[in-house]
């Protein structure tokens, strides 16, 4: 296998409150190699996004990396400086954020946004990051794309908006791009349209993807790979046709049992029992034990079940769907 | 957008016909000007002479649509107790009240903005924290006082500035200009930080809270996301985004410079049209007082219209609905 270009170990946010320390990601392993999409879902408050911000260095204080490493082409980041890693963002690491409508700055025309994003990291002319802003739009599908360049973003539907962010975002040429929610304030259609393109970019230019998600239908449209995260701990990690399938840890499966399906309309949608708890309150062992249909002893006390000291895939003593059980 | 402007210089028109209605009827009910012009030995017969010959005979509405006509043309009567026309009078004075206004407006929004953006950025560092405490001194001691304690220190005790006055004046065409010679300078100085703090913290406090709002937004993030340096996000993303709000309430604080100098200049018998409308008061000298007010308010209105026709400058989402406006 080449080189993963990201590689998150143990990685371990912490946010110091005045009720004890928060780990909204506790002990995070996964890797994206190049041209991969890794989709990451879970429910709100599972530290999808956190994980996102964590790589790209820009949580909000007093959130920080306590412990676990990130290493982006074998180069270690984490630990970097400041204005080196204000150098990385962008050039290396791109990011898109969910809602179109308020990435943009309402005051600068979508070209001035762009060319001072490329200026700030390529050593070109104006005139030459003028070309290669225009260039960036029209690969995101933004036709006359001439013309457009000195429009403000307040003229563009959100859709097209969300296309120019995508195009800021790769306008550098990153080898990495986090997308956060990228979907999740469009319309379905245009949805559709702007996972095909973050597909189509990501399989061109061998660009690695982490596409931070709440929604099933994206991971499974988009994704290579999926991580499923709850509350802040991986749950399961393994090829989309795997995890979805055959889904080992009972959250996945309820998960899937949730996601509404347009062929069984009539019946009433599964829901998992109570809610996520809150990080400040986590229970004892499996953090899923409380709404989880299979519990055990094993499950409420002891160690937290990971991923490296379970079978590797689910973070889940008792996993379900394996060979040994028969699929159910 | 012309025709917003042109309703906005309609809505202007009518807030100035109230504005003159109201110096208008100063005349009428602040006692009879006769009694004040004609001295003791007056016959009916003189009162009745004078009454018709400036037309206080007429209709309200008459002598109201005749204040207007003259006022329209720089014409307010003669002054009470100058015996001059105001118009003259005020002419003479408003160098030294605009020049004043001025230096304090630009010291006002120069540190407002920069201190604003300053507190804002170091959150949290001592130094902001330090400023924003004495900003609080600023915001709350009044004018008159500000105005006593800089003469005490800088005049009084240490010397170094004059307490009073313009200082040395030097007369280009009919404007009379302090700019020119030191003492004219200097006598600028204490005046202009008296009349200029109030406004500069208030301008420094809201630069600070519109910013640390502007801070939190998704397109900074994304800026940073981006790669960009701190002080392209901070200035080219962050500032231009505080500064509809800010616009506003500058304009009309340095709407009130202008007004409220009237404190500042007693302190400092800075010879401006402040002063002349204390004195004008005092002497019950109406011509001059309905003078000062429709300027006032003719200044308000411009400010006003100017602030409006920024926001279009600055804002390119309001020049689409302006269209449909």
């Amino acid at each position: 296998m080449t080189e993963p270009i990201l590689s998150v170990r143990d990685l371990v946010v912490e946010i110091p409150t005045r009720h004890g320390i928060l780990r909204p990601v506790d002990q995070v392993n996964y890797e994206i190699a190049p041209g991969e999409i890794l989709g990451v879902v879970g429910e709100s408050g599972a530290g999808k996004s956190m994980t996102g911000n964590a790589v790209i260095g820009l949580l909000d204080r007093p959130a920080k990396i306590s412990s676990g490493e990130i290493y982006l082409k074998g180069q270690r980041i984490d630990q970097l400086p400041i204005t080196q890693m204000r150098k990385l963002r962008g050039k290396e690491i791109g990011m898109v954020f969910q809602d179109p409508l308020t990435s943009l700055n309402p005051l600068l025309r979508i070209g001035e946004q762009l060319t001072e994003t490329i200026s700030a990291h390529l050593d070109v002319s104006n005139r030459e990051a003028e070309e290669r802003a225009i260039l960036a739009l029209e690969e995101v599908g933004i036709p006359a794309a001439r013309d457009r360049i000195d429009s403000y973003p307040h003229e563009f539907s959100g859709g097209m908006r969300q296309r120019v962010v995508i195009a800021l975002a790769l306008c550098a040429e990153p080898s990495l791009i986090i997308a956060d929610e990228p979907t999740t304030a469009l319309d379905v259609s245009v949805q559709a349209q702007i996972i095909a393109l973050l597909k189509r970019l990501c399989r061109e230019k061998g660009t690695g993807v982490m596409l931070v998600t709440h929604d099933m239908g994206v991971i499974a449209e988009a994704a290579d790979r999926v991580a499923v995260m709850y509350a802040g701990r991986l749950a399961e990690l393994g090829p989309v046709r795997e995890v979805l399938g055959a889904p080992r840890h009972p959250y996945t499966e309820g998960l899937m049992g949730s996601t509404p399906l347009a062929s069984q309309g009539k019946e009433r949608l599964h829901q998992i029992p109570g809610a996520m708890p809150r990080l400040g309150s986590l229970p004892d062992g499996c953090a899923f034990h409380p709404r989880c249909p299979y519990t055990q002893d094993r499950c409420q006390a002891g160690d937290t079940p990971r991923l490296k000291t379970c079978d590797g895939r689910a973070a889940c003593w008792f996993p379900v769907n394996t060979a040994q059980q028969g699929v159910a | 957008m012309l025709a917003y402007i042109i309703r906005r210089v309609f809505q202007s028109i009518i807030v100035l016909l109230v504005v003159g209605l109201v110096a208008f009827s100063m005349f009428t009910f602040v006692g009879d000007p006769i009694d004040n012009m004609l001295g003791q030995e007056r016959t009916q017969a003189d009162i009745d002479r004078l009454r018709t010959q400036l037309g206080l005979d007429r209709p309200f509405i008459v002598q109201y649509w005749k204040f207007l006509e003259n006022a329209v043309q720089g014409n307010f009567g003669i002054s009470y107790r100058q015996g001059r026309p105001v118009s003259a009078i005020i002419a003479e004075r408003a160098p030294a009240t605009l020049e004043l206004a001025l230096v304090s407006g630009l010291f006002a929004m120069i540190l407002g903005i920069g201190l604003g953006v300053f507190t804002a950025i170091r959150k949290n560092g001592i130094a902001s924290n330090l400023i924003m405490t004495l900003s609080l001194v600023g915001v709350s001691l009044p004018t008159f006082l500000i105005g006593i304690l800089l003469i005490y220190v800088f005049s009084v005790e240490l010397d170094l500035l004059p307490s009073f006055g313009r200082g040395e004046t030097v007369m280009i065409g009919n404007w009379s200009t302090g700019f020119l010679t030191k003492s004219g300078l200097t006598a600028l100085i204490l005046p202009a930080i008296t009349l200029g703090l109030y406004q500069m913290t208030l301008i420094m406090r809201l630069v600070r809270s519109e910013m640390l709002e502007v801070l939190r937004q998704d397109y900074i993030r994304f800026a940073r996301a981006r790669g960009l340096r701190e002080r392209a996000v901070n200035f080219r993303h962050a500032l231009k985004n505080t500064l509809v709000p800010v616009i506003t309430v500058t304009g009309l604080q340095l709407g009130s410079i202008i007004a409220f100098a009237i404190i500042t200049e007693t302190v400092f018998q800075w010879p401006g049209v402040g002063l002349l409308f204390i004195n004008a008061i005092q002497f019950v000298d109406i011509p001059v007082m309905a003078a000062y007010l429709m300027l006032i308010s003719v200044m308000f209105v411009a400010i006003n219209l100017v602030v409006d026709l920024l926001y279009f400058a600055i804002d390119p989402r309001l020049r689409i609905d302006g269209r449909h406006a």
